[in-house]
């Protein structure tokens, strides 16, 4: 009995210390902003705007939705906190570009922020996420099963009476019939992030990127279908590296 | 001894006299129903929607079912919701065009009744434009060409006069007045109760059976890019609701004498687009599309491999439309078909608990 109490005692004050020292833990939300160059693309614009690629050619989109998922927050103590879950955005629905993890409040600090385009192969697990089931956004078994990471179509030419559709669809790489290759990208920004209260992160998406660098999209060539063509979706990977930059971060 | 005896005798006659009040009038409490969600849906899919304001009870579902099949909705006592949504015929209508109470016809084929509650954004009709069953089922009693009558003032009226309703809605909800709402609130539970996921294919899922090749050819056409390509709208082995409930042009005309979703949104963008309709139990839905202009499945798949038309608004996903579709092999149809028909789940137009007894 004496033991209990004392253990009560103990553990009381264990606790009441603990919460005297606790420094308030700022939360982290995101922000995605997506732009064509330096026009802003947003739910009211999308099927509306007219843009032209490195190429050339003269494009209307008619739906944009991608995956990205593991944001992780590393700080000069090279201590990373990973946020649960991940992040499904529609450029048609403005809610889907702000992103608040669950469990969301880290140390203050300064960090560097990292994530994953896509999922990488730990999580790309068929059939496994309900919500993303239901927004049918899986990736045929045969090309090896999973998710899309991005859904990009549209019209290109349109300024030609020779309009034509493509389907930019990124996900896993089939090398050949039953051999496949990941095709997730890891996205890191080198610019410190100072954390001493709620912050959002603001990520800006350049679209027009992903026709640009390294590789010069030519949709004459490549427009439809993309998804079982292994040399496509590697480009898309290369492309998909320099699509994104750090935005304003606002505490 | 005595007093204790009257004592308890009173007891026992007070208690009695105030349980009887309790069960028959105010305080008559309805069981909660269990929906019977397919494993498959359970492990595939986000929770179905319930609304928090008519949450399924046995009564009111039960009450739902007798008003679904009742004729006493109809301004002459002819027809019934199930008149134009046949069980056999999953819910829908064998004839392309339905009959009310009138002999005018309507323009537009009527839609098979399943898997409602996994309808997320919660928009019927093939144009979307009723929000939520409940406000769905107060049209058809008003449609001229439907049930036929002027108001709902009639239709409560004679609810309300009837010998058994108003000790159902008693039960099911607590007041015996019977309005328009709680009308439609029953049949929206019973509505929801009418799941299908019990096909052959929802078999294969579960590890149960296999497809013959041929089936399972049909289901590779169905999820190539470069076939068939019909999974970026109407579902996969992961979304077993086989539709995206989204709004699409799939190329069925060049101009519009229906606007579908641009009726609705005043948006020229939505002309021509309409719901992406379920493709289980295809078996009993036919005719098909909002038109039912296609009698056939085999139509239907001529008109995605060769039969496109093109126009401001088609769906970018039919991207062979300068061909005139996706050019499927005679070999590729037959097998797509075959697949197509293991989607359609004959334990759902015999279910008891959905026909009338
Ligand atoms: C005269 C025939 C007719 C009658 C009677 C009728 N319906 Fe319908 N129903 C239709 C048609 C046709 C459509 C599609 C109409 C459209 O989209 O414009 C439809 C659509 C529906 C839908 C939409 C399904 C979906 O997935 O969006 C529901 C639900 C429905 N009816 C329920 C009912 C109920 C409940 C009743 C009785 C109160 C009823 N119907 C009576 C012909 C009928
Ligand atoms: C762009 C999205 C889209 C794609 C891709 C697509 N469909 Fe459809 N499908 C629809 C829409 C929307 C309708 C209803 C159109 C209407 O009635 O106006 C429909 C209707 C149907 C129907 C009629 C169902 C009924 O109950 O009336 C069948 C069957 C069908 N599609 C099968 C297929 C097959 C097979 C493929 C692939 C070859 C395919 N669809 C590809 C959107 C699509």
């Amino acid at each position: 009995m004496k033991k209990i109490t004392t253990l009560l005692i103990l553990a009381i004050t264990l606790f009441t210390c603990n919460e005297d020292n606790t420094i308030i833990s700022p939360k982290v939300n995101f922000t995605f902003n997506h732009h064509w160059n330096n026009a802003e693309i947003n739910n009211d614009n999308l099927q509306t705007t007219t843009v032209t690629n490195a190429n050339g050619e003269a494009i209307n989109i008619d739906r944009f939705r991608y995956l990205t998922s593991r944001f992780e927050l590393t700080n000069t103590n090279n201590e990373t906190y990973t946020f649960d879950g991940y992040k499904f955005t529609d450029l048609a629905i403005a809610d889907t570009y702000n992103f608040s993890p669950e469990n969301n409040a880290i140390p203050s600090g300064t960090y560097t922020l990292k994530f994953v385009w896509g999922f990488n192969e730990t999580d790309n697990i068929d059939g496994a996420y309900p919500d993303l089931n239901t927004a049918s956004w899986n990736w045929p078994e045969m090309l090896g099963g999973g998710y899309h990471f991005l859904q990009f179509d549209g019209m290109y030419n349109v300024d030609t009476t020779d309009a034509s559709p493509f389907n930019f669809h990124n996900g896993t790489a089939r090398v050949s019939e039953g051999v496949f290759e990941q095709n997730f990208a890891e996205i890191a920004f080198e610019t410190p992030i100072l954390i001493n209260s709620d912050t959002v992160i603001n990520i800006d998406m350049n679209i027009a990127e992903l026709f640009t660098n390294p590789n010069i999209w030519d949709l004459n060539v490549l427009d439809t279908p993309l998804m079982p063509n292994y040399d496509a979706q590697k480009m898309m990977q290369q492309n998909i590296m320099s699509i994104f930059n750090l935005g304003e971060i606002t505490q | 001894m005595k007093n204790w005896f009257i004592f308890t005798l009173f007891v026992v006659i007070i208690s009695g006299c105030s349980s009887e009040t309790t069960t028959q009038e105010e305080d008559y409490i309805p069981i909660p129903y269990q929906l019977e969600i397919p494993t498959l849906f359970a492990e595939k899919l986000i929770d179905p929607r319930i609304p928090i304001n008519n949450k399924l009870t046995v009564e009111g579902v039960t009450l739902g079912k007798r008003l679904f099949f009742d004729n006493i909705l109809s301004v002459d006592g002819t027809k019934a919701c199930a008149s134009c949504h046949l069980p056999q015929n999953a819910f829908s209508d064998p004839n392309q065009f339905s009959q009310g109470v009138t002999t005018t016809l309507g323009t537009r084929n009527s839609m098979p009744l399943f898997n409602l509650a996994w309808n997320f954004d919660d928009k019927y009709f093939w144009d979307g434009h009723a929000l939520g069953l409940e406000n769905q089922a107060l049209e058809p009693v008003i449609d001229t060409n439907e049930l036929g009558n002027d108001s709902w003032e009639p239709v409560e009226a004679k609810l309300n006069n009837h010998e058994q309703y108003p000790k159902l809605f008693e039960q099911a909800f607590g007041t015996s007045v019977i309005t328009k709402q709680l009308v439609a609130k029953a049949i929206a539970q019973f509505e929801r109760t009418l799941i299908s996921g019990n096909s052959k294919f929802d078999k294969f899922s579960n590890g149960e059976i296999a497809l013959t090749p041929q089936e399972q050819n049909g289901l590779n056409i169905f999820m190539s890019e470069d076939k068939g390509d019909c999974f970026h709208c109407h579902g996969n082995p992961n979304n077993p609701l086989w539709t995206d409930n989204q709004f699409h042009n799939n190329g069925l005309d060049a101009t519009f004498s229906d606007l579908g979703l641009g009726l609705i949104s005043g948006n020229p963008n939505d002309n021509g687009k309409f719901r992406s309709p379920s493709l289980r139990n295809l078996a009993y839905t036919a005719p098909y599309m909002h038109d039912g202009r296609f009698a056939t499945l085999e139509e239907v798949i001529e008109h995605y491999s060769t039969g496109l038309q093109d126009s401001d608004t088609i769906d970018t996903l039919m991207k062979k439309v300068n061909q005139g579709g996706v050019q499927l092999t005679t070999e590729d149809k037959a097998d797509l078909k075959a697949f197509l028909l293991t989607l359609s789940d004959p334990t759902f137009i015999n279910n008891p608990d959905f026909i009338q007894q």
